[in-house]
């Protein structure tokens, strides 16, 4: 049996981080100072090659024989990049840090905006009436309670999330049903979601049984 | 003797084992010779098959529509090959200069049209197209150099840019009459009703309050609204001269929620409490980010944890730890696989669109409740469209009834929705 040194640091820290399930203790401690060290580390060597080598330096200065025009275009996103450093010079110039953010968040609900309307909306509105569409072209039992659930769902769900309105009376029953509709969406959500997480806990098992252990073969 | 003996013994084995492999292996040398011979006048006739010649194979290239120049429409006209019996495929074959080094980018069978996904605006492509036989090709000749070209406009969409339109013009209504001083009802919100009573608890019992932003970015919306929220619970926290401690996972999310609570502060008169230690980032790794605020969960025990932004996995282990040390917890996301977890684990949970909604809720200010109600206006109308949709196409198809047939094509036009083959 091989002696591997970073299957045993990997299974240790297995260990340390599932010694969190009996409480807060040393070994859990030092494994969570190791993962957030490590991870804050490789993240920064990795940003800074994906970014401001590979994206930066190479669009700006990319290898003749390739042929690529140079891309002076990202010199804005790097202007942006400097003005975020500006509140190391405290209070003074901090200010000037605002404007990159600014342009962050105007930029992303600008871009989102249509995103959301295309993907949310009207691929909201095309699933549902194309669920009735088809359920209509070929009619059986089955697909026509299938269309009317959707639709009445989708539609009471709308209703939940209507904010203008007090959710009393005919409206309020309407909206209890949304509710209804999104719990019972979230338990089957639950259940689902519950077992693919136990594949994670039996991937790091079966690693534990026969990377380090080797009692599973 | 011995010798002799074990030499005769061994020899005999020997002959025993080769005569015994002889027997089982002389039949299946026996039976794949007589297959050979069986296939091969077949093969033969394959052979000195004749493809008839046709006439040439006439290809059309054009850009692809709504697109951002990044693909070509290869089409071409049949003489007739997909009838013929030995007929495989069509081959679509691009060239980016004048050798003959291609490669090919698609087949087709019946349908005379391909799409080159991977063209280029910059780079000129030129095509052929080939109908393969089992031994044969017939290629066409090379199409005229082609790019694909940017559509500024993605005309397949417009009716996204009309509802886009109608809402905005809503939001921009609603905006303008709450600046003149209409008041414009909102339901209340249950979890945000907590906010305050959460942040006294958290005073009370002399403990502090934990604030996570999602793990997303600030190109999230759902993260710029959880700061939104924050803004109101620091100004909470700044009045009751409680504690806050936000760990982060993006370091611009970080530099935004400073902003936030040193903004917080100063709105409740309390400059000289902030620190920027309120505020500190862990690591971009999503578990490693995870397992440093567990550790700060269990060693600080926050009275209050608000969950306000995207999350993805670590929903339930973040929840369940504020369960396991007796927090009230406030969590909010529009991220639909994990709404189930902090629905079970939280006290209060903002589902969907209440986290947005939440902003302008907290807020009071006319620009952010008239976008709300704006948007009010736009779920309205889906509604309207889902119903109108649903009874359309029923009566359309069903009783074939003239009015609701109209109805039914303009909505399938706008929305694209496609009618099945029956």
């Amino acid at each position: 049996m091989q002696f591997d040194i970073g299957i045993w640091i990997a299974a240790l820290l297995t260990l340390g981080i599932i010694s969190f399930l009996y409480k807060d203790n040393v070994i859990y401690k030092v494994s969570e100072a190791i993962f957030v060290g490590v991870s804050a580390g490789f993240w920064f060597i990795s940003l800074f090659w994906d970014n401001i080598y590979r994206k930066f330096w190479v669009g700006v200065f990319p290898d003749p024989t390739s042929g690529k025009e140079p891309q002076y275009i990202l010199f804005g996103g790097v202007l942006l990049g400097v003005l975020m450093l500006s509140r190391l010079f405290g209070n003074k110039a901090g200010w000037i840090s605002r404007w990159p953010l600014a342009f962050i968040v105007g930029a992303t609900a600008g871009l989102k905006m249509i995103t959301f309307l295309a993907s949310n909306a009207v691929a909201q509105i095309n699933a549902t009436v194309g669920n009735f569409v088809a359920a209509v072209a070929a009619p059986t039992f089955a697909g026509l309670v299938t269309a009317s659930t959707v639709t009445i769902g989708t539609f009471c769900g709308l209703v939940y999330f209507f904010f203008s309105k007090e959710h009393k009376g005919w409206f309020g029953g309407l909206a209890q049903v949304g509710t209804w509709v999104l719990m019972i969406t979230f338990g089957a959500s639950f259940g689902y979601t519950v077992m693919s997480r136990m594949s994670l806990l039996l991937g790091r098992i079966d690693f534990l049984l026969s990377d380090w252990l080797h009692l599973i073969k | 003797m011995t010798a002799k003996l074990y030499t005769t013994i061994t020899a005999i084995t020997i002959t025993a084992l080769s005569l015994l492999l002889l027997l089982i292996a002389a039949p299946h040398a026996l039976l794949a010779q007589s297959d050979a011979v069986a296939e091969s006048p077949d093969s033969a006739t394959t052979a000195v098959a004749q493809v008839p010649d046709l006439g040439p194979i006439l290809i059309t290239v054009e850009d692809f529509p709504s697109d951002a120049g990044e693909a070509l429409i290869i089409g071409w006209e049949d003489p007739g090959y997909v009838s013929l019996p030995d007929f495989i495929e069509y081959r679509v074959t691009r060239y980016t200069d004048d050798s003959d080094n291609g490669m090919v980018i698609g087949t087709s069978v019946l349908n005379p049209e391909v799409i080159d996904g991977e063209a280029s605006h910059s780079i000129a492509h030129s095509y052929t197209v080939a109908a393969v036989f089992p031994d044969h090709e017939v290629i066409s000749a090379r199409s005229e150099p082609a790019m694909a070209e940017i559509q500024w406009v993605a005309a397949d969409k417009y009716a996204v840019i009309i509802i886009g339109i109608f809402v905005c013009a809503a939001v921009i209504f609603f905006i303008e009459t709450a600046k003149r001083g209409k008041t414009l009802f909102l339901r209340r919100i249950a979890g945000l009703e907590a906010i305050d009573e959460a942040v006294g608890r958290a005073t009370e019992m002399g403990r502090p309050i934990l604030f996570v932003a999602g793990i997303q970015d600030m190109d999230d919306v759902q993260t710029l609204a959880g700061l939104t929220i924050l803004g109101r619970v620091a100004r909470t926290v700044a009045q009751y001269d409680s504690k806050i401690n936000m760990p982060c996972r993006a370091s611009l999310v970080m530099t935004a929620g400073r902003e936030v609570i040193k903004e917080a502060y100063n709105v409740a008169g309390r400059p000289d409490a902030y620190s920027d230690d309120m505020v500190h980032y862990v690591t971009d790794e999503q578990f490693g980010f995870v397992a440093a605020t567990n550790g700060i969960m269990v060693r600080e025990k926050p009275a209050t944890c608000f969950y306000l932004g995207a999350f993805f996995a670590e929903s339930l282990i973040l929840a369940e730890t504020g369960n396991s040390i007796e927090a009230i917890q406030i969590a909010g996301t529009a991220m639909p696989a994990q709404l189930p977890f902090f629905v079970a684990a939280c006290d209060y949970t903002l589902i969907g669109e209440e986290l947005f909604a939440a902003s302008a809720y907290l807020s009071e200010e006319p620009r952010q409740l008239g976008s709300l109600k704006g948007q009010d206006v736009g779920k309205a109308l889906a509604m309207i469209a889902i119903v109108v949709g649903g009874i359309s196409v029923t009566l359309a198809q069903a009783w074939d009834i003239g009015l609701f047939q109209v109805i039914e094509s303009a909505l399938r036009t706008a929305f694209n929705i496609q009618l099945p083959v029956r």
